[in-house]
């Protein structure tokens, strides 16, 4: 090993940069030292392969329409079967004639999401917003009122189910998530061990057993006659399993609260309820933010689970789609195109997320 | 993923299934399906969630094919109108337990009848409406022209499936060899074949026809063969214990073939009901009596061709040479020209 003690130049004022703009970020990030130019080079060399033929086959020798399917199989993708399958691919079993209505859902669900993502607006007023909001959703989904026709929530399907099922989800099952994580940090024994035993029996079985539990062994036990709607037996499953997962998140982040703050706390002389409102909660969900929307990232993928029931979310939709005898063969376009869809909802939360931490982790950055 | 789920949750639910049989053969009395299905106006019909000819939903998520002609026929025979079904879109796993439960009165779900099944599951199977079997479908450029040529062929097929077994056991039984290459996802592994990747594809002879139409760059290019290596006599389903229901349904079924027999069709059953064949006016309903054993309308059958046609022309608009499946006869033809479909005596 060489001396690194001798010959560090002291004080030495920084050189005029030789490359600066674009050249000195491309130096710096791409060609700095041998192993990343080597880096480099192979990933361009990857690029350059593997990008012609994925554009090529994705626009230039893409079939954009044709009357069937026999007629579109060619080198490239047919994005006239997406032409021809989006709408059963979106919605699903909704009826034709009001495709209007789960199209105004997504929207109202989109600005909900937007609104909640303000934190201007975090408080009484977001709660207002999103009771209304789903409110109209439900009302648009199923009818019954204000002159529309009833629809049952059997043919409530596509991306309206997938979201209801995760935003619901979600929505619920982190409340519940945090009241069992408190529980489970609780002093009174009965309290903590109800939360303990719940939460170790739910997050030990996999969610498709909690969808069977609920969707296959439930109706056999209640008498002939009585149904629990089968969506309502799916949310339920997927709340129940939300908080559970959500709450050892939770938990993760109460653990890592100081003592002090607390005992500071106590000493005030907050009660209970204010001294996890005010100072514990607000640090502690801070901190466990990537984990939470890890979770929530994953509660939203799980949704495609729901087949397993006959549910039909966006990925059963779109295969679905594939079944039709006139359009037989195109997996790769009905996956891209559902992937896509995925593929941006968990991006937007994991950008938002980032956003969130950057945020909230202010004080504690270095 | 989903179809691999499903394979391995089969077991599980074949295991609560079983629970549930015990649950709904009390429930079920005699006589009530019947009643529960008029006095609500219709009644709810299990079907796959997608299986190119037989149940495929449109642009607008409407069903229709080979199945839900069935349950067509059905609504047809009660209300006189095909249109009063409900239809339930059921994977494979969730079909049992939706029938037990009484989430739906009939499956026609491309379900394959076995004892078991029959038995303990508490089911009664209407008679079989599609006979499918294990096949082999070859590029014709090799000039094979039985499944006895293969020996020493490379044969794509699914894993741990039932296909798997009866090939081993085909090719033991006729001493040959063969090299399997196995591939989970069904969409790889049809995509393997037509790459060139094995000799041979086997499966169900319907998907292997349904494949070939749809995915084969020049259909033309493969060849089916004729050997059928397993039995699978696909029947639609009602629950133990309420007899007339299941009469319904099976004579249903028998008067869509017997009418294929007669030679009725639903363009001249109009004309048929001034027939002088005895058969045909007791069938039709001219003379009366057949329906008020069934405790439906004498007009039942007239009302199930009129509304669907005969089960020639079911078979013909959804998996016939007039569909893009463009699938044969075969074993699905009338006793009189070589197939199976033989109707019990309407009298």
């Amino acid at each position: 090993m060489t001396d690194l003690t001798q010959g560090i130049p002291i004080a030495a004022q920084a050189p005029r940069p030789r490359w600066t703009g674009a050249l000195a970020w491309l130096r710096a990030n791409l060609f700095n030292g041998v192993t990343s130019t080597i880096l480099t080079l192979l990933c361009a060399a990857l690029i350059a392969a593997a990008l012609p033929p994925v554009i090529r086959w994705a626009l230039i020798d893409a079939i954009w329409s044709a009357p069937n399917g026999q007629a579109c199989h060619g080198a490239g993708a047919c994005w006239a079967f997406i032409g021809e399958k989006f709408r059963f691919i979106l919605f699903g079993f909704f009826p034709a004639g009001e495709t209007w209505r789960p199209i105004a859902a997504v929207v109202i669900f989109l600005a909900m999401i937007v609104a909640a993502c303000d934190r201007r607006m975090w408080g009484r007023r977001l709660a207002l917003v999103w009771v209304i909001g789903l409110f109209a959703v439900f009302a648009l989904m199923r009818g019954g009122a204000f002159g529309l026709s009833t629809v049952e929530t059997a043919l409530w399907s596509g991306l309206p189910l997938t979201l209801v099922l995760a935003v619901v989800g979600m929505l619920v099952g982190f409340p519940f998530g945090v009241l069992l994580a408190l529980g489970r940090r609780s002093r009174l024994p009965a309290v903590r061990a109800i939360c303990v035993g719940y939460i170790e029996l739910v997050r030990g079985v996999p969610v498709i057993t909690m969808l069977f539990m609920a969707s296959l062994m439930l109706p056999l036990f209640l008498p002939t006659g009585i149904t629990i709607d089968k969506l309502v037996r799916a949310q339920v499953a997927f709340i129940l399993f939300a908080g559970a997962s959500l709450a050892e998140v939770v938990r993760g982040g109460l653990q890592a609260i100081p003592r002090g703050q607390i005992e500071a706390a106590d000493a005030l002389g907050l009660t209970y309820v204010q001294r996890t409102r005010l100072i514990v909660l607000p640090q502690a969900l801070a901190m466990v933010i990537p984990a939470l929307v890890n979770t929530f990232i994953g509660i939203f993928k799980d949704t495609a689970l729901v087949i397993i029931i006959s549910l039909f979310d966006l990925l059963t939709t779109a295969e679905t789609a594939l079944s039709d005898a006139n359009w037989q063969g195109f997996y790769v376009e009905a996956y891209v195109f559902v992937g896509v869809i995925y593929w941006s909802f968990c991006f937007f939360m994991s950008r938002y997320s980032q956003l969130l931490e950057r945020e909230f982790n202010r004080g504690r950055r270095r | 993923m989903h179809k691999i789920i499903v394979r391995r949750c089969a077991g599980l639910v074949t295991a609560l299934a079983m629970v549930g049989a015990i649950a709904a053969a009390n429930s079920a009395l005699a006589g009530a399906t019947l009643d529960k299905v008029k006095q609500a106006g219709g009644f709810s019909c299990g079907v796959p969630t997608g299986i190119p000819g037989f149940a495929q939903p449109n642009d607008k998520g409407v069903y229709s094919g080979f199945d839900v002609d069935i349950c067509k026929a059905v609504s047809a025979a009660i209300f006189g109108d095909p249109g009063k079904v409900k239809y339930v879109p059921l994977t494979a796993v969730q079909r049992f337990t939706a029938l037990q439960s009484g989430e739906v009165d009939i499956l026609s779900n491309n379900t394959t009848w076995t004892l078991t099944r029959d038995t303990e599951l508490g089911f009664n199977f209407a008679p079989v409406v599609f006979y499918d079997g294990q096949g082999f479908m070859v590029p014709k450029k090799l000039g094979v022209k039985s499944a006895k040529e293969l020996n020493g062929a490379t044969i794509c097929v699914a894993p741990g499936t039932t296909s798997e077994l009866n090939l081993a056991d085909y090719f033991r039984a006729n001493k040959m060899d063969y090299k399997p290459v196995v591939i989970e996802k069904v969409d790889e592994i049809y995509a393997a074949f037509f790459a060139g990747r094995c000799d041979v594809m086997t499966g169900d002879a319907t998907g292997l026809a349904a494949q070939r139409i749809g995915r084969a760059t020049h259909p033309d290019d493969y060849v089916v063969l004729p050997e059928r290596i397993s039995k699978e006599p696909l029947a639609p389903v009602v629950r133990h214990g309420d007899e007339q229901w299941n009469d319904i349904v099976t004579w249903g079924v028998y008067a869509l073939i017997q009418a294929e027999e007669s030679g009725i069709t639903q363009a001249n059953v109009d004309d048929k009901l001034k027939s002088e064949d005895p058969g045909i006016k007791r069938m039709l309903g001219v003379t009366p009596g057949l329906g008020k054993a069934l405790g439906l309308d004498e007009r039942w059958a007239y009302n199930e061709i009129k509304a669907v046609g005969n089960y020639g022309e079911i078979f013909e608009r959804s998996l016939g040479e007039g569909s893009p499946l463009n699938l044969a006869r075969g074993l699905n033809n009338l006793w009189t020209k070589g197939g199976l479909l033989y109707a019990i005596p309407l009298r």
